[in-house]
């Protein structure tokens, strides 16, 4: 008989199974992702989760029967005698009552990781060149450490390092310890015959000389904690979302709005380490809120754009250094603006607010029966597709549909846009 | 009665208690029991191997294909969410047998597994005429190694697409890629020269001239003739559909004749296992019941362990009645466990009903000879209708629903646990497990070989149970790609009538070329 201790294999035998299954199934599975993602927060949206898809397309068919009459045994039988007639469950004809009928209909549910969840959801899309190029660019350097170094400054000594190698020293040359010394000294103190006493004597200086001729630390002993500069992208992004929440803007534009968002959100962070998010609202003035009153809280108002890009240049200068963040900001509105405002909103964008940013999204939202078509271009709509022209960082689109926010999200980040190969 | 050492204290275990263990079981096994088992190999396992084994139908290793990660992802969700517990072990039908032990088991729970699985299933694998007649418990694992090597090289060479559409295809008529009757051997010339000789020494001995004059029925037309020698030549009727395609299907490649044949050999491995379940788990836990019970006797187990085995050996063997909510179907080690005790009572302490009903072996007094040799020629079917007692019918409170759609009234109760229902009630449950029935009866019955190279299929009625439409014309949809012609299917009851005709084409991107 043996035994087999199994349990350090690798695990996971069925990794490659699972993953031709997700490969199958990824059009179901992708839709299913879309689908659980409506339902959930900006920041839960990243979760991995359960999804469910029709079972259908993953069927294994096999020939099997079904109707016909049907015998059983079963067990347990409390009051019935030969010959009664039991009423069928549900009626209907009895055919295959008791049957396993229309399980084809079920769903399969399982269980994504959050690294496939994620990847499904935001299958090709990539952040357009421009936003790269400038994140390449948008590097610091930093110090990291790399070793020991014999040569430095004393305030990188490394202590441990240090006693470690004179330590190392002192035993590889013999270095007489000081015990054995004392040692020495205690039996020359007790000895009594003047030959030992002279032979201790003796030895107790060749010691003592051996002591002094190998120092407790030397100099060649001394180690530095050694740096080395690298370059270092920055790791972490902000992203800014903007929206007008005056009388004019309906629940529906801002569900729109918020699922951009999310998207958004999602997409940043899967590139960097750190994403931060600051909702800013406005009416005719602006306010920095949480993501609660953000969406869900009542304001009114009249409109200035420029009361929010003047919020947000704010907060960048003193919250997020652009050196240090990569600046994302989406802004969502129904394109109202008053006319008296377009300067200033112009001026704001062009000098303060596009330089530092890597990208500027513009949303324009409609109503729910409307289509995108028939959405006339608004007063911001105009002024923003005339700083446009300028070949800067800033994307526009209008959706009036649900089902238009995941297409418009796509068409905006799509992998090798010629667009934006050709404004960088 | 010699006391023994204490085998473990406690719920924890390790290598060298498993060891001894195993030594305890195995006295009791061979000593007493009489059993006959391979050598045994055990394994521990963690849970998340446990699943994986499940997905891949407890092979050690499997090839890759996309259903057995929907398994897994399918038992894992469930297993996360504490809907399903998982196995205690996996046995494989392997020599040396394979048993796979969770690692969170208790040391009882480890005893007891042990018991059933390393010595009960084990004992049945080796001796069951089932199993000898259709698994190579020598040679399963390596061949296994060959099919994962082989597909793995048919994936490089053909491109994973092609060889993944012919597995899905083998993998939708792998239900009829069995041979249920062991095939006649082809004589070679010797045996043939043998066999001609006699026949002629037979003729010359029996010759009477008068048999000349005996007129023969009307003379065959050519055409019969011709399509009796084409079917002859075709081996149809042909029930293994796989094997079928795999030796005639006109355009496969090699490669994908040898996948349609490792599909099969699976397949054919597996067949044994759906017929036995009653009898396999009603052996095991029998064996392990009588393990234990020995095992506590000698004090090799202290009271406390003993309880635990008792409890969770009482949960395995729970058959929920039929309106219960748990019910679903008969618990094969409850119904096994049951008869294998019922038979035991027969054979040692048998009253006058048992000794009309069971002649063979009332009150002859060798409960394990008795047992171990039903084990080693019964399955399930012939099992439950030659050993099911009007007493266990009686203490089960068995009874028989009939329903007939036909009949609009409802269902009605076609027999109950007395006098008048023991047979009918033995007959019923008995086919309830009887392959024959269970799965639908399809034969490859003709090839239009002048014409379009038509595959033609019957389905035999049985009951009035047709095929689910859906699923019968993908499954249709598969035979067709990898037979490259039209494939049609009939399904006729038992007076011939027509039910239902499918006709399916092959897409138009076949998987052959």
């Amino acid at each position: 008989m043996f035994i087999v201790d199994r349990r350090l294999n690798p695990g996971s035998k069925s990794l490659e199974n699972r993953q031709r299954f997700l490969r199958r199934a990824k059009a179901l599975v992708q839709g299913a992702v879309k689908k659980t993602s409506e339902g959930r927060d900006i920041k839960d949206v990243l979760e991995g989760g359960e999804v469910s898809i029709p079972l259908d397309g993953m069927h294994e068919p096999r020939f099997r029967t079904e109707g016909g009459t049907r015998d059983r045994v079963l067990s347990g039988n409390k009051k019935f005698v030969e010959g009664d007639v039991l009423p069928r469950p549900n009626g209907g004809g009895g055919r295959g009552s008791q049957a396993g009928e229309g399980d084809s209909e079920d769903d399969f549910r399982f269980v994504l990781s959050r690294n496939e969840f994620v990847d499904l959801f935001l299958d090709d899309l990539e952040l357009p060149d421009l936003a790269k190029r400038k994140l390449a660019e948008v590097e610091s350097q930093a110090l990291q450490r790399a070793g020991y170094s014999t040569s430095g400054s004393p305030a990188n000594i490394s202590i441990s390092r240090t006693v470690q190698l004179a330590l190392a020293r002192r035993v590889a040359l013999r270095r007489p310890r000081p015990e054995k010394i004392a040692e020495l000294e205690a039996e020359l103190e007790a000895e009594t015959s003047e030959v030992r006493r002279a032979e201790l004597l003796a030895e107790i200086e060749a010691l003592k000389a051996k002591a002094k001729r190998i120092p407790f630390i030397d100099p060649i002993d001394i180690r530095y904690r050694r740096f080395e500069t690298v370059p270092k992208p920055v790791a972490q992004a902000v992203m800014f979302c903007l929206m007008d929440v005056s009388g004019s803007m309906t629940e529906h534009m801002k569900d729109l709005a918020k699922r951009f968002y999310m998207l958004l959100y999602v997409f940043l962070t899967r590139r960097y380490r750190h994403v931060e998010i600051v909702f800013i609202r406005h009416t005719d003035r602006a306010e920095e809120v949480d993501e609660q009153t953000f969406f869900y809280g009542p304001a009114s108002g009249g409109t200035m754009v420029s009361s929010a890009l003047q919020a947000m240049s704010d907060i960048v200068r003193s919250r997020f250094k652009p050196s240090d963040w990569n600046i994302y900001a989406a802004q969502a509105s129904d394109g109202d603006n008053s006319l008296a405002d377009s300067a200033l909103t112009g001026r704001l964008l062009t000098e303060n607010i596009l330089p530092v940013s890597q990208f500027f999204a513009y949303l324009e939202v409609g109503e729910a029966n409307g289509s995108t078509f028939e959405m006339p271009d608004s007063s911001l709509w105009t002024l923003y597709q005339r700083l446009r022209s300028e070949g800067v960082p800033l994307s526009m689109r209008k959706v009036a549909t649900r089902g238009e926010i995941f297409p418009v999200f796509h068409d905006l980040f799509q992998r090798r846009k010629n667009q934006e190969k050709a404004a960088s | 009665m010699t006391t023994h050492e204490r085998l473990f204290e406690g719920a924890d275990w390790d290598f060298r208690q498993l060891q001894r263990i195993h030594e305890a079981c195995e006295e009791i096994a061979h000593g007493e029991l009489g059993l006959d088992t391979y050598p045994n190999q055990i394994e521990i396992i963690t849970a998340e191997q446990m699943l994986d084994a499940y997905s891949s139908s407890g092979m050690p290793l499997f090839y890759k294909h996309w259903s057995f990660g929907k398994r897994f992802a399918h038992h894992e969700t469930f297993y996360r969410k504490g809907l399903m517990g998982l196995a205690y072990e996996i046995v494989i039908n392997s020599s040396p047998c394979i048993s796979y032990l969770m690692e969170e088991n208790t040391a009882t729970m480890q005893t007891l597994v042990i018991a059933h699985a390393a010595f009960g299933h084990n004992h049945f694998f080796k001796n069951n005429y089932l199993f000898r007649q259709w698994t190579d418990a020598d040679g399963i694992l390596d061949y296994l190694d060959f099919a994962k090597g082989y597909i793995a090289s048919c994936e490089e060479r053909y491109g994973r697409r092609a060889v993944e559409a012919t597995l899905d295809a083998a993998h939708a008529l792998m239900s009829h890629g069995i041979d249920r009757y062991p095939g006649k051997k082809g004589l070679d010339l010797r045996l043939e020269e043998k066999r001609a000789r006699e026949r002629r020494e037979h003729e010359q001995s029996v010759f009477n001239d008068l048999w000349r004059t005996v007129p023969s029925g009307p003379a065959k037309t050519a055409e019969i003739l011709n399509s009796q020698r084409r079917r002859a030549l075709l081996g149809l009727p042909q029930e293994n559909i796989l094997y079928f395609l795999e030796k005639t299907a006109p355009r496969l490649h090699p490669w994908q004749r040898e996948i349609l044949r490792i599909v099969r050999h699976i397949a054919q491995y597996f067949y044994p296992q759906s017929q036995t379940k009653v009898m396999n788990e009603g052996t095991a836990t029998y064996v392990h019941y009588r393990i234990m019970n020995r095992l506590h006797e000698q004090g090799r187990i202290s009271d406390g362990n003993f309880l635990e085995f008792l409890q969770s050996h009482t949960n395995v063997v729970f058959q929920p009645e039929f309106d219960d909510q748990r019910f679903s179907d008969f618990n094969p080690y409850a119904l096994g466990f049951a008869m294998m005790q019922d038979i035991e009572r027969i054979v040692t302490d048998p009253d006058d009903e048992d000794r009309e009903w069971f002649p063979d072996i009332a009150g002859s007094g060798d409960a394990m000879g008795t047992l171990r040799q039903i084990w080693a020629n019964y399955r399930d079917e012939s099992f439950i209708s030659q050993f099911l007692s009007p007493k266990l019918i009686r203490s089960w409170r068995l009874f028989h629903l009939h329903d007939d759609p036909e009949f609009t009234e409802g269902i009605k109760v076609d027999a109950i646990h007395d006098a008048r229902g023991y047979r009918r009630i033995r007959r019923e449950l008995a086919r309830q497990y009887d392959v024959g029935f269970i799965d639908p009866n399809i034969e490859v019955v003709d090839v239009d070989l002048a014409g379009d190279r038509r595959l033609m299929l019957r389905h035999m009625v049985v009951k009035g149970a047709q095929l689910n439409e859906t699923d019968a014309r993908r499954v249709l949809q598969h035979l067709a790609d990898l037979w490259t012609y039209d494939v049609s299917l009939v399904e006729v009851d038992a007076r011939d009538n027509v039910l239902k005709e499918y006709v399916v084409s092959p897409r138009t991107l076949a998987i052959a070329a």
